[in-house]
């Protein structure tokens, strides 16, 4: 820490903030990185792999080095740019991968990290064996890393807005500002977006005003970054309403996402100064030229007080006369140019840095090479320029094109959308430079990308072990990654990958760009959609008189269904064991609302449906239903449920609860693409109804005792009112007992659930949810779409292929055919049976370490025997049967021997479901 | 995010829509099975404009064919299906 540096002009600094606990003063608009040059702080982070000793290089969102972990609790922000971050009263700030401090840094300790940690490391370390992978880690997590992230949960929120506009301008600077006003004046809906606070970009460091645009009837909008420029003129902004680690105003978010739809897009992002490269430039003291005058002109800071001027343009040269003007001394200028403009300073030409000599503390010296000379300047400050890189980032992500300038060492914009236009720096209006020569004395310590630790000779290492593409130079050197995305040192990267290939830069090519432009906030993205509004929950018909008996709910895609009813003191599984016994041995009741219905009407329902499904569906009679299933085109199941004719051209489809809206879509490609010609309507009807099914042994006569009719056969049907509802009666059994699906309208489900339970609890049975469900589908062997069909499974391969219809006809029909889908060796359906439980989602081998022959689809309890049943896919299939098997789960550690079955452990002859 | 003009909605955002398929890839049934397989398998993924089958699903659930370019997702136009669709 030295003296404070803050050039004397009257005003005070009033807002307090503290950095690593030390209590500090800034004023309205400093930056936390003007705040801390003006108070001395020259140490201010430490570098990601070699915990280097870094300070403030920039005074713009392209920091490289100066990132602090912002704010406490739930609103902290690690890996904050210091130079992106405006103080306020109580700011605190902390550094972040140090241990044990700051100052005193284990990780630097000797040069064990730079032998360690080469370029290509981890791309060595992930492709060797894995074993060396666990070795490293640990080392590697402790040593090389950003900030933590908070575990407290955010207390403040986050929203989504959308806008609307004809001309969208991102950069508020001098450029942006003439061009948003000149589309104000031409009429169009304007807005102006900023990422700094204020207006003004490239105008703070001369020490211009710009006016103001806004009455001139354009849309300001400070604090805020164009993220992402997508298609088609849809934007992404990002607003700051509070600074990181900042309580937001009362009701206010702490941060806003725009989605802004534009008909043009001005681009004035400005252009990115980039670094020199000698050894040591990566030491405190050593700046960008551009940002030493920033923080002169805009914050009244002067970062050193003996300057060394490095460049080869001629912006650095207003720099040297900033400097001067504020106090400090020009000790030189070095020119890499044979002519150089004259100043009030001692200027050399044909000139470049050697090397920057001192401490964490910052620098004291500067060596130079002088024509063929070497010379030694006494100094505190390096202001260094290597020309100017447009920001091309938004153009680029869109699907501009970029152009190599040779004046300047860069791309610009030279094609993309018509209806985006770069201006100002983005544009390439930037100083001409001299190109400066590749020869580097010491590539070891002349950095090129700094927030990555990378040196010039990691760049010729990848280039010598073969890595020709800007893109694996990228993965191989992970130059331009992390939160700065290379944003100074790209280019450079580039130029030396170049270099060492004897190409020209346009030959190497550049990486892609991609969003965000500066990092954002996760909160940002999840906006209002966090908590329990992180998805819709849809709700059904019975939802409260399912809370009203203490059900417990499961998630099934947006809907909740009842997973159990557990009683006091029960648990989940002795719950479900409980209600799903009483089914088999007396009676039960559930809520099967959610199921996908569609209403097929018309003269060419059938036609429609022996298209959709694979079953037969012509033949069947009216008044009578069929299990049937839909396959995908390449001969996989799709979806399954029951087909019912309710009347001549009138029948009902039920599927699956998760695939209803593919099943929609899929009904509908069929309908609207494949046979537009067919008279039939389709609708869709899941919420339409509300389903119970009753099931069990003594189902037949609750029902009739509730209706008075004599029970439909089974894959029957008939209607009858309920408690006086309407209801239709399906008599279709999901857990092989007798059972009947009765739908009402939805409204008028409630009395018919209570009539039914009250009749079901009377004959000593319960309501049962989905958990018991699955036990007494498992035992029963019914497959189900997500476990048993998996998206891989033929209906060879479940069993089911003697349902098919001969005739084809319908989708998948033709792919089925392919001979490798009936091949001997397919893992096909299978049942299991153990003594224990077995665990779902096994595999299946023939002892421990043998090669996997299948899996355990689905697993439950033998509900009125001892023991586990499963139903599994297995290479061989049925062929196996007899054999004993390992169904084994290492991740749970639970290894069960089985014996393969058929999978139906229940009700083997089918009588029980019959009347 | 697109912007696609549905002829009966308008300009409307891509999150109304789904894509279905590109048009050459629609399998009918009555084609032969080394069809099917050649369009749901061997599909050709053109640098240029492509024909896409996509359903205006959070709006008017029409299907629609639009034409689009695969490198730059510019929309030529779009247009209802229509049965007699060449490919």
């Amino acid at each position: 820490m030295t003296a404070p540096r803050r050039i004397a002009d009257g005003a005070t600094d009033i807002l307090r903030f503290t950095f690593d606990g030390r209590a500090m003063a800034a004023r309205p608009g400093d930056t936390l990185a003007a705040a801390l040059l003006a108070n001395g702080v020259t140490l201010v982070a430490r570098s990601f792999k070699y915990h280097r000793p870094r300070g403030i290089m920039a005074a713009g969102v392209e920091e490289p080095n100066a990132l602090v972990t912002v704010g406490e609790g739930g609103r902290t922000e690690p890996n904050t740019r210091a130079t992106d971050v405006f103080v306020y009263d109580g700011l605190i700030a902390r550094s972040q991968n140090v241990w044990p401090s700051l100052d005193v840094d284990m990780g630097v300790m000797n040069g064990m990290l730079a032998r360690f940690l080469p370029a290509g490391f981890y791309y060595k370390t992930f492709f060797g064996p894995a074993s060396r992978w666990m070795i490293y880690e640990r080392f590697i997590r402790r040593a090389a890393g950003l900030g933590k992230a908070p575990v407290e949960s955010d207390p403040d929120h986050f929203e989504h807005r959308a806008a609307f506009c004809d001309v969208l301008v991102v950069g508020g600077g001098p450029a942006g500002i003439q061009a948003a006003r000149d589309a104000a004046a031409a009429g169009g809906r304007v807005i102006l977006v900023e990422q700094d606070a204020v207006l003004g970009g490239s105008a703070w460091r001369d020490g211009i005003t710009v006016p103001d645009p806004a009455p001139a009837g354009v849309r300001v909008m400070p604090r805020t970054t164009a993220s992402g420029n997508w298609d088609h003129g849809f934007v992404t902004l990002v607003e700051r309403i509070a600074e990181p680690g900042q309580q937001p105003p009362a009701g206010m978010p702490a941060q806003r996402l725009w989605h802004v739809r534009a008909k043009r897009i001005v681009l004035a992002t400005g252009a990115i100064e980039r670094p020199l490269a000698f050894a040591g430039n990566d030491r405190p003291g050593v700046m960008l030229a551009s940002a030493v005058r920033a923080y002169i002109h805009r914050h009244g800071v002067l970062a050193g007080q003996r300057v060394v001027i490095a460049t080869n343009n001629d912006d650095a040269y207003r720099t040297a006369d900033a400097v001067l003007a504020a106090g400090g001394e020009v000790v030189a200028v070095l020119d890499s140019r044979a002519d150089a403009p004259a100043g009030e300073h001692p200027v050399f030409t044909d000139a470049a840095p050697l090397a920057a000599h001192g401490g964490r503390g910052g620098i004291t010296a500067i060596t130079a090479r002088i024509g063929t000379a070497t010379r030694r300047f006494r100094a505190d400050l390096m202001a260094m320029s290597g020309g100017f890189t447009p920001v091309v980032h938004l153009h680029s992500q869109a699907g501009g094109t970029l152009g190599w300038r040779e004046d300047i060492q860069a791309f610009v914009p030279d094609g993309g959308p018509e209806w985006i236009a770069s201006v100002g720096g983005a544009a390439g209006e930037v100083e001409r430079i001299a190109p400066t020569s590749p020869d580097l004395p010491d590539p070891k310590h002349s950095f090129i990308d700094f927030q990555n630790d990378v040196v010039a000779s990691d760049v010729d290492l990848a280039w010598r072990e073969g890595y020709r593409s800007v893109e694996h130079l990228k993965r191989y050197t992970t130059l331009g990654m992390a939160t700065d995305q290379g944003k100074t040192s790209n280019m450079a990267g580039l130029a030396r990958l170049a270099a060492s290939g004897g190409v020209t830069i346009p030959q190497a090519g550049l990486t892609t760009f991609r969003p965000p432009y500066t990092p954002l906030t996760l909160g940002a993205m999840a906006g209002a959609d966090g908590g329990g509004h992180a998805a819709p929950r849809r709700r059904i018909a019975l939802h409260d008189a399912h809370e009203a008996r203490a059900a417990l709910w499961q998630p099934i895609g947006l809907w909740h269904r009842p997973r159990a009813y557990p009683r006091m003191g029960e648990t989940l599984h002795d719950a479900a064991l409980r209600e799903a016994r009483a089914v088999r041995t007396a009676a039960g009741l559930t809520d099967v609302s959610t199921l996908a219905k569609f209403a097929v009407r018309g003269p060419d329902a059938a036609r429609l449906l022996e298209m959709v499904c694979a079953t037969g569906i012509a033949k069947l009679a009216v008044g009578r239903g069929r299990y049937t299933f839909m396959l995908r085109e390449d001969g996989m199941v799709l979806d399954d449920g029951t087909v019912w004719r309710l009347d001549e051209n009138d029948y009902l489809l039920t599927s699956s609860t998760g695939g209803a809206d593919r099943m929609e879509s899929h009904l509908s490609y069929v309908h609207r693409v494949l046979a537009r010609t067919l008279r039939v309507s389709v609708v869709a009807q899941q919420e339409h109804y509300a389903g119970i099914a009753l099931a069990g042994p003594r189902a037949a006569t609750i029902l009739a005792d509730l209706t008075g009719i004599e029970p439909p056969a089974h894959m029957g049907l008939a209607r009858a009112e309920v408690a006086g509802v309407p209801a239709l009666i399906l008599a279709a059994s999901y857990s092989g007992e007798r059972a009947f699906e009765l739908y009402v309208a939805g409204h008028d489900a409630a009395p018919i659930w209570a009539a039914i339970e009250d009749k079901v609890r009377a004959a000593g049975g319960f309501p049962y949810g989905l958990e018991a469900l699955e036990f007494l589908r498992i035992e029963k062997g019914h497959v189900v779409i997500g476990a048993e069909a998996d998206g891989r499974t033929t209906p060879h391969d479940l069993g089911l292929e003697r349902m098919l219809r001969k005739a084809g006809g319908f989708v998948g029909a033709q792919a089925l055919t392919r001979p490798a889908l009936t091949a001997p060796g397919r893992r096909r359906l299978v049942g299991l049976v153990s003594p224990d439980q077995i665990p779902e989602g096994a595999m299946l081998v023939a002892d421990h370490g043998a090669p996997v022959e299948g899996h355990v689809s689905s697993a439950g309890p033998r509900l009125l025997e001892t023991g586990g049943a499963a139903l599994a896919l297995l290479a061989g299939g049925m062929r196996r049967e007899g054999e004993t098997l390992l169904a084994t789960s290492p991740t749970r550690d639970r290894h069960v021997r089985v014996t393969v079955t058929t999978p139906v452990f229940h009700d083997l002859e089918g009588t029980r479901y019959r009347d | 995010m697109m912007l696609i003009d549905c002829p009966y909605c308008g300009e409307r955002a891509q999150a109304e829509f789904t894509y279905e398929r590109t048009l050459d890839s629609i399998v009918g049934l009555d084609m032969p099975v080394e069809e099917v397989l050649a369009r749901l398998f061997s599909r050709a993924n053109p640098r240029g404009e492509d024909r896409e089958l996509w359903r205006h699903s959070f709006g008017c659930r029409q299907w629609l064919v639009l034409r689009r370019h695969r490198r730059t997702h510019a929309i030529a136009a779009v247009d209802p299906y229509a049965p007699d669709e060449p490919e």
